[in-house]
């Protein structure tokens, strides 16, 4: 009587409904009781939320922001701030791991120990942790505005921050960036030609000079035309604190640093592992066929190691970016600090500010692994069917 | 006839051998070696000497309140004071036996379960004392008025104990969840899949801060009125969601390691699903995975101290919290440090485990 059971056809067609309506259930519960307790409680729902007048102030943005701004533009502002932590995070953190990766394999025991060192210390704390540490290292040690450390006469560090000198453009620096963005299509055309030429001729041409006359030479001979149409703002003690120029406050300075140390260390792995996973003998068959060592290094060795470390490398970004919304513990402006934390207590909308911020992240990390597939097709293995 | 008096060899020159010759070889045997070895030496001299001096040389062992304690090094009178705090926060004192039991009878299974040799008895041992446990540790930690335990509500519970609470539960109460959503994201049933993959996906996008979030400030309103669920228990649901997608990836990686003929044989033999499953692929895909699931649960133990921001006081958020006594005002730096030791530990010990462990099921030659 129940022999259709056990066909597999059917089984299958019934399993899958039973799962679709188990999740349609847990759907339906939750939302009901959802739907219920907010008018229970009284919460207001919908995104009419974000017209309304944020009313506090946010001390670091990039992008303009007063009180009077709404909370969209809060939004925006934690937006921007962790991109702008991310970035900066990723740069810095990309440059220390490769020094501690290649520092690691060096044939100096001193250098390598100390690599090894600094990946088991700071790859086994929490980067919560970390930041904490920083941030307190910061506020105990720095000292106050009228006694701060002074870099290069322009450059001030202290309780308050980093103060740096602001670039401010002229009238007429966007001739500046028009040469610049001529000089990159330069760039596209002189290696579209001389791979032309390669292709015909055979002959390799170097190409390198070009690229640095157009991309540099260019823009700066523009610059100089026009006048240097830029001037810096530099910092300047008044009263108690500095003000102009570009600053970063302490907060942000702990959790870059804590971001970059952290990552680092994994960062540094990867690049070990790429160059560990090039077998000794490709460079030795790369230097028998007489390439060179800058060849061998260009052509033989960097490609295979690439291959390997990138994909995990480009993973670490993915994990910074997400790292950095422990920002909000030491009450930097990011996006879970400025939208789930102050705009969420004001506004008491939970559901619609923590979705927002859940739909962020994972549209960044959806962009990273975009980048990531890309990155992986570009340097898969061709085969002898393509 | 002559006979060769074989010649003795010469021993090796000083600069090759003994002290002398491991500096020449490892540290200055070129120009750009030398540099790089008098650049780290400047780098340790940097480094080391303040570190120790503040740590050790000019810290403050003996009892001392915190006016009297040093001001430029460490006070590790503090830690010393503030110690129970740091290891079981403020679970009341005259019930610290019950976690120090708790410790105890888990060393005691361990034991008992190496000591088995024989294998049948081992397995079952083992599985049976993985279904008592929890039980065992949640009436010894929480406590019943039942068997007259008194109750600790969890807003007392903190420090290491809860660090390691926490830890325990999300990798425990994943492992099933992730096991079924393994499975499901290999299946061959559509909706199944996508869903699977749907879920995983979405977890491992987002950063377990906004889930740790989602589940204290959302989750409540997801359920009918009257179930209420205590603020400890919501950051330990954060985190077996959160931790669940990453355990089911762990587990795909060692279902897929499988060599296609178990899964054939396994058919082959008229077994069914489940039998082929639970008895031919899922030992040995675990098998292959525990090195990674060792890696998961450090990686879960360093996130551990996210739930400081959802206002629980695991370890770390303990060394905030005892600064606020107006009698160690100013010494944050001590907790943050002595924090980062014990948990530095347990993780490096962990990840060496890893690594043997790595070392033992590697078959491969």
């Amino acid at each position: 009587m129940f022999s259709f059971l056990y066909n597999n056809k059917i089984r299958f067609i019934l399993f899958q409904v039973i799962a679709v309506l188990l999740v349609t259930y847990v759907a339906y519960y939750a939302v009901n009781n959802l739907n219920y307790n907010i008018e229970r409680l009284g919460i207001r729902s919908g995104f009419g939320f974000l017209d309304i007048k944020a009313g506090f102030d946010i001390a670091e943005h990039f992008i303009a922001y007063t009180s009077e701004s709404t909370n969209l533009g809060a939004f925006y502002v934690g937006l921007t701030n962790t991109i702008v932590v991310s970035i900066i995070g990723i740069i810095f953190a990309s440059v220390l791991g490769l020094i501690i990766g290649v520092a690691r394999l060096s044939n100096n025991y001193l250098i390598s120990k100390l690599a090894e060192t600094y990946v088991e210390i700071f790859r086994n704390i929490p980067i919560l942790l970390q930041i904490l540490f920083w941030y307190n290292l910061m506020l105990i040690s720095l000292p106050l505005p009228r006694n701060s450390y002074d870099f290069f006469n322009g450059i001030f560090l202290n309780l308050r921050g980093i103060y740096l000198p602001k670039p401010i453009a002229e009238t007429g620096f966007s001739w500046v960036i028009i040469a610049f963005l001529l000089g990159v299509f330069i760039c596209f055309f002189v290696k579209w030609f001389f791979n032309k030429k390669h292709d015909e001729t055979g002959v390799k041409h170097r190409t390198w000079g070009y690229y640095l006359a157009s991309l540099l030479g260019l823009p700066l001979s523009v610059y100089l035309l026009l006048g240097s149409p830029i001037h810096f703002d530099y910092p300047a003690l008044q009263g108690f604190n500095f003000t102009g120029g570009l600053s970063f406050s302490p907060e942000f300075l702990a959790i870059v640093a804590a971001l970059s140390i952290y990552s680092a260390t994994y960062i540094s792995e990867a690049i070990r592992a790429g160059i560990e996973s090039v077998d000794k003998g490709q460079k030795e068959a790369a230097l028998a066929m007489g390439l060179t060592q800058r060849q061998t290094l260009k052509f033989v060795l960097l490609p295979q190691a690439l291959r390997v470390a990138i994909p995990p490398i480009i993973n670490q970004y993915l994990n910074l970016t997400k790292n950095s919304s422990l920002a909000a513990a030491i009450g930097y402006a990011d996006l879970v600090g400025v939208f789930s934390g102050t705009v969420l207590n004001q506004v008491g909308q939970a559901i619609e500010i923590i979705l927002m911020t859940m739909a962020v992240y994972l549209t960044l990390s959806l962009v990273i692994s975009l980048g990531l597939n890309v990155v992986n097709y570009r340097m898969r293995i061709v085969g002898a069917n393509e | 006839m002559s006979i060769f008096n074989l010649k003795q060899p010469r021993s090796a020159p000083s600069t090759h051998t003994g002290v002398l010759g491991w500096l020449m070889n490892h540290l200055f045997s070129s120009k750009t070696n030398t540099a790089l070895s008098l650049f780290s030496l400047y780098l340790l001299y940097l480094i080391v000497p303040p570190l120790l001096d503040w740590m050790i040389f000019s810290a403050d062992f003996s009892e001392k309140t915190n006016t009297e304690c040093t001001r430029n090094a460490a006070c590790w009178f503090y830690i010393n004071e503030k110690m129970s705090l740091f290891m079981y926060g403020l679970y009341p004192s005259e019930e610290y036996w019950r976690p120090n039991l708790l410790i105890a009878i888990t060393l005691t299974f361990v034991l008992a379960v190496r000591l088995l040799k024989h294998q049948i008895y081992r397995h079952k041992v083992t599985l049976s004392l993985f279904v008592i446990y929890p039980f065992v540790a949640f009436f010894l930690l929480y406590g019943s008025d039942f068997l007259g335990i008194k109750i600790v509500e969890t807003n007392y519970w903190g420090g290491l104990m809860l660090t390691v609470v926490v830890a325990a539960v999300g990798i425990v109460a994943s492992f099933p969840i992730g096991i079924f959503l393994a499975l499901g994201r290999q299946s061959k049933m559509k909706t199944i899949r996508w869903l699977s993959i749907a879920y995983i996906e979405l977890i491992r996008g987002i950063p377990l801060i906004t889930i740790l979030f989602m589940a204290s400030v959302m989750l409540p309103l997801f359920f009918t009125e009257g179930i209420d669920f205590d603020k400890l228990l919501r950051a330990l649901i954060g985190i077996t969601l959160f931790q669940t997608a990453y355990i089911a990836e762990v587990i795909r990686g060692g279902l897929q390691a499988v060599p296609r003929g178990q899964y054939e044989a396994a058919d082959a033999a008229g077994l069914s699903f489940t039998q082929k499953m639970f008895f031919i692929i899922l030992p040995q895909a675990l098998k292959i995975s525990i090195p990674n699931i060792v890696g998961s649960f450090i990686a879960l133990f360093k996130d551990t101290t996210l739930v400081l921001i959802v206002g629980i006081f695991d370890m770390l958020a303990i060394a905030e919290l005892a600064t606020t006594d107006a009698d160690w005002l100013g010494r944050k730096t001590e907790g943050i440090v002595f924090v980062a030791m014990v948990i530095w530990v347990l993780l490096y010990l962990m990840s060496r485990y890893s690594k043997t462990l790595e070392k033992r099921f590697n078959t491969e030659h």
